[in-house]
Parts: C-alpha cells; sequence; structure tokens
C-alpha cells in the first residue's frame, strides 16, 4: 500500500470549480462538448478541438487504463504519477494509488478513486 | 519573407561559472553580454535591439539596466529554448530592418538558490490554466519527461542503457572542458545504476544544475563581414508548439518534428548533410526523441541510434554537444538552449575544444526544447547555421 504524501491544493478557477466540488462528492466531471461531440481534459469552457462554447460537464464512468506512469522515487514519499486513458478518450493526468508500484504495467485498467487533501479531494485511480 | 542568409552569428560568450552566489542575475546578464560584444568586437553602444526571456529579471528593466538604446525589443517566454528562438526572430527583425545588432542574453543562479529544478512542482503563473491539473498530483519536469521515456519503452522496445550512452557520449566531451561541472567519463553501467529519480530516469539521466551566464550577438551580413570572426550564417529558422490536444498526446513526439523540416526546408539541406548537432538535453529521453523527429533517424529507432557511441566526436557518425551539453558541462539558469547556439558556433568557426573538434564542419544544426515537458507542452526552435 502506498502512503499518502503531500498534496499542493489547486487553486480552482469560477471556470473550474465544478471541478473540484464534483471531486468534494467524489465524482470525476469532465467537459463534453455537444457540437464536435468529443469530451477534452482539462475542462475548458471553450472547447479546444473545436473552438465551440458548447461545452457542459458530464460525469465520467470512473474507468480507463494507464497509458504511462513513473514512479517518483526522488520523494520523502514515493509516489506515482500517470496518464490514464479514460474510457471517455481523453488522456489525464493522475496518480496511481493502493497498489505496489513494482507490479504497475502500462494499459493495466484502472478505476476512479479519491485522495483526500485539506478541504478537497483529488480524482486519482487504482489498478484493477 | 525568408530570413535565409539574413543574419549571422556574430559573437557568443559563455560565463565561465556553475556557481555564482558572488553575483546578481542582471551582473550575470552583463557580463555574459560584455563578453559576447567583446567576442566579436562590438560595443553596448552598438546594440540596437534586445532579446531576453523569463529568466531575466525584467526585460525593460534589463535594457534600462545595461544602459542600452534599442529599438527593438523581444522577451519572448519559450523556457530554454528562448534563446534558440531569439536567434531566428532574431534574424527576422534584421530582414525587415528592425535593428542590426541584436543582443541576447541569459542568466541565472538556481544552484545557488537551492531550486528542486525537476524533483518538485514549480508553479511560474497559479492563473496558468494547466497548474490546477499538474501541480496537485505531484507532476514535476522530471516525472513528466519520464512518462515520455516509459510510453518510449512501451512502444518501441527503447532500454535504459540505449538512453544511457547519450549521457556517455556527453562525458567523453566533457573530459575535454575545463569549466565542465562533470567531467569524469561515465559508462552506461555507471548511469543505469546511479539512483533512480523518476523512473525510468536514473540520476545520470538528468542535466546538471548550474548558476550561470550566456550570450549572443547577431548582425545583418555587412556588419558580420566587417569583424574579423569566421562567418557563421543562419541558413534555416523555424519554431513549433505541441501541447496536449485536450487530452490527445503523443507522448512520444516533440515539436521538433514540425519546427526541424520548416527549418531543413528554409536552409534547402537534410539531414544528412549536417556535420554537428547541439539538442536540448535536459534529459536523456528529451535528445533521443529530438533525434528522430528532427529525420536524422526513424520514429522509434533513436535507442539503437544513440547506442555504442555514435553521438561521441571522432568515433560516431553524429558528434552532439561537444561541450559536454547540459548533462555534463552547463545548464545556466535552468535554460540549455543559448549554449547549444554557442557551441555549434565554437564548432563552425574551428574553435572548440581540440580533442572533440568536428573536422571540416560547416553545416551544424541547433535544436531546443523549452517551455514545459514533452510530455504535457512544450515549444522547439530549429536552427541550422553555416560556416560560410
Amino acid at each position: 500500500m502506498s502512503k499518502s504524501r503531500d498534496i499542493i491544493a489547486p487553486t480552482p478557477s469560477p471556470e473550474t470549480e465544478e471541478f473540484w466540488r464534483s471531486a468534494r462528492e467524489k465524482r470525476l466531471a469532465l467537459k463534453y462538448c455537444s457540437s464536435c461531440k468529443k469530451h477534452h481534459y482539462y475542462p475548458r469552457a471553450i472547447c479546444p478541438h473545436c473552438f465551440s462554447d458548447s461545452t457542459e460537464w458530464r460525469d465520467a464512468q470512473g474507468e480507463g487504463t494507464i497509458h504511462a506512469f513513473s514512479v517518483m522515487r526522488r520523494a520523502p514519499v514515493p509516489y506515482a504519477v500517470a496518464y490514464i486513458e479514460l474510457a471517455e478518450g481523453p488522456l489525464m493526468l493522475s496518480n496511481l494509488v493502493n497498489c505496489d508500484f513494482n507490479k504497475v504495467r502500462i494499459g493495466q485498467g484502472v478505476r476512479l478513486c479519491f485522495s483526500d487533501f485539506e478541504g478537497g479531494k483529488l480524482p486519482v485511480f487504482e489498478p484493477l | 519573407m525568408s530570413i535565409r542568409d539574413q543574419a549571422y552569428i556574430a559573437g557568443i560568450y559563455e560565463h565561465p561559472t556553475r556557481k555564482a552566489s558572488d553575483k546578481s542575475v542582471a551582473q550575470l546578464h552583463a557580463e555574459s553580454a560584455l563578453g559576447a560584444l567583446r567576442d566579436c568586437g562590438l560595443s553596448a553602444a552598438d546594440v540596437d535591439g534586445y532579446f531576453c526571456a523569463g529568466d531575466a529579471p525584467g526585460g525593460v528593466q534589463m535594457i534600462e539596466y545595461l544602459g542600452l538604446n534599442v529599438r527593438h525589443y523581444d522577451g519572448t517566454e519559450a523556457g530554454g529554448t528562448s534563446y534558440v528562438l531569439d536567434v531566428g526572430h532574431a534574424a527576422q527583425a534584421i530582414a525587415a530592418g528592425k535593428c542590426n545588432v541584436a543582443l541576447i542574453t541569459l542568466g541565472g543562479r538556481p544552484r545557488s538558490e537551492g531550486v528542486a529544478t525537476g524533483t518538485t512542482p514549480r508553479i511560474y503563473n497559479i492563473s496558468a490554466p494547466d497548474v490546477q491539473f499538474e501541480a496537485p498530483f505531484g507532476a514535476t519536469l522530471v516525472n513528466l519527461y519520464a512518462m515520455s521515456a516509459a510510453r518510449h519503452m512501451h512502444q518501441f522496445g527503447t532500454t535504459s542503457e540505449q538512453l544511457a550512452w547519450i549521457k556517455v557520449a556527453a562525458s567523453h566531451h566533457a573530459q575535454h572542458n575545463p569549466n565542465a561541472m562533470l567531467r569524469e567519463v561515465v559508462t552506461v553501467e555507471d548511469v543505469v545504476n546511479s539512483p533512480l529519480v523518476a523512473e525510468p530516469l536514473h540520476r545520470l539521466d538528468c542535466c546538471v544544475i548550474s548558476d550561470g551566464g550566456g550570450a549572443l550577438v547577431v548582425v545583418r551580413p555587412e556588419i558580420a563581414r566587417s569583424l574579423k570572426k569566421p562567418l557563421v550564417k543562419v541558413r534555416g529558422a523555424a519554431e513549433a508548439v505541441k501541447h496536449s490536444a485536450g487530452g490527445q498526446i503523443d507522448l512520444t513526439s516533440s515539436a521538433a518534428a514540425r519546427s526541424g523540416p520548416a527549418a531543413f526546408a528554409e536552409a534547402g539541406v537534410s539531414p544528412k548533410d549536417i556535420n554537428y548537432v547541439s539538442i536540448y538535453d535536459s534529459f536523456t529521453i528529451t535528445v533521443l526523441t529530438q533525434l528522430e523527429d528532427l529525420g536524422f533517424c526513424a520514429k522509434g529507432e533513436g535507442g539503437k541510434f544513440v547506442a555504442d557511441g555514435n553521438l561521441i566526436s571522432g568515433v560516431g557518425r553524429l558528434p552532439f554537444n561537444t561541450d559536454g551539453g547540459g548533462l555534463c558541462n552547463n545548464h545556466p539558469a535552468n535554460r540549455g538552449g543559448i549554449t547549444k547556439a554557442i557551441e555549434a558556433v565554437r564548432q563552425l568557426r574551428g574553435e572548440a575544444n581540440a580533442a572533440v573538434q568536428v573536422k571540416d564542419c560547416r553545416l551544424a544544426l541547433v535544436n531546443g526544447i523549452g517551455g514545459g515537458a514533452l510530455a504535457n507542452k512544450h515549444c522547439s526552435a530549429t536552427l541550422i547555421l553555416e560556416r560560410e
């Protein structure tokens, strides 16, 4: 099991408050564009794929696969950053938790979970 | 309008310091500027264009501090590649008649100031839209680059030993540079047995952290021909930005895949014509990725290409970073672009350290990656320089 590390709290903007409010309720809110029918990440008011302003929040299924990861060994508590390929399509920069870092592999399935920090929760993933 | 043959790099200077606890950042810029102007026989009064980036303690402030009287100012920020970019921008300004003598400076003291450059999140601007989606997850420079390395290994079978050859080659060059921070020749085993920082990158896959400075003077052709130094012409220059595209990113390629071909097209040459390359080496994977994207080998073949000393001057087919690069010599202000341009000019002038000087060096390529990481967003700038 991985121990917890010190998390730098995010500084939400009016544009992203919904993302962090959802996370506190243990939901991963993604932005979806009703013009080009695609999700994007990180969330924006205007779609970076087609530049439409018809974007809306949609909760993610909370499933994905590991696209790439790196275990940060030179840290007080080693931790893993990862790009997760979400079931909805986009890659999301996150963390891998609740696992033996030596057994994690690219391509492995993961499930959404949450790490606590003072005042909020961080959407992270645990390998299946 | 092409900038081909419109400008020359006339003056260069790499500050010899690697630890400058007794100097100010502005002073490092000024001492570097003085060095580059002396190198080509010009004075501060000749400078009518000034270029700097995010390491400068204010661009307008620097113009005031240096006492310059300029009619063209460019403070474009693109991280460590800013100064490679600046050479192209200076050539554009000169071609457009906006200035005749462009001064580019860099300086900084991350070593004296104890900056944990790659291993802790560095937040320059809390309002930058990406920060809240990276810093809380502990994304740092080194683990972002490490994910590119991990993905390259997964997709193409690249190995840690192949990456290590890049550091080995740099160390072979650094042994001849009296100012280099790390002059000891290392082996592949030394690299892969050094402590892991962010898997799969080891300590010796990472560049040094050094204080220092550097400067370049770019001038119009008539001025270059009136000076005493060998003529080094800007034959091609291009830039490109790559980013995470709303979550659709290929971790294994860089913006050099676009800036490289554009610079080659402007110069009218191809990778096989190049005698020497300066390649940004924040990490070993940075070099491997750029070499592939610039067309020196096919995508995915970089591991085989860099192995067995192929980047060592006098040994391999493509001598690189003959000053020891950022991996062994110097990475002043955490920004390695200016030293890449400086060493390419030394090679073209025939002024490199004798043991690493490339024979009949006529065409050199400089490439820098900066302003982020391979794995999220960055700017690539490519220069093709020619000894006339």
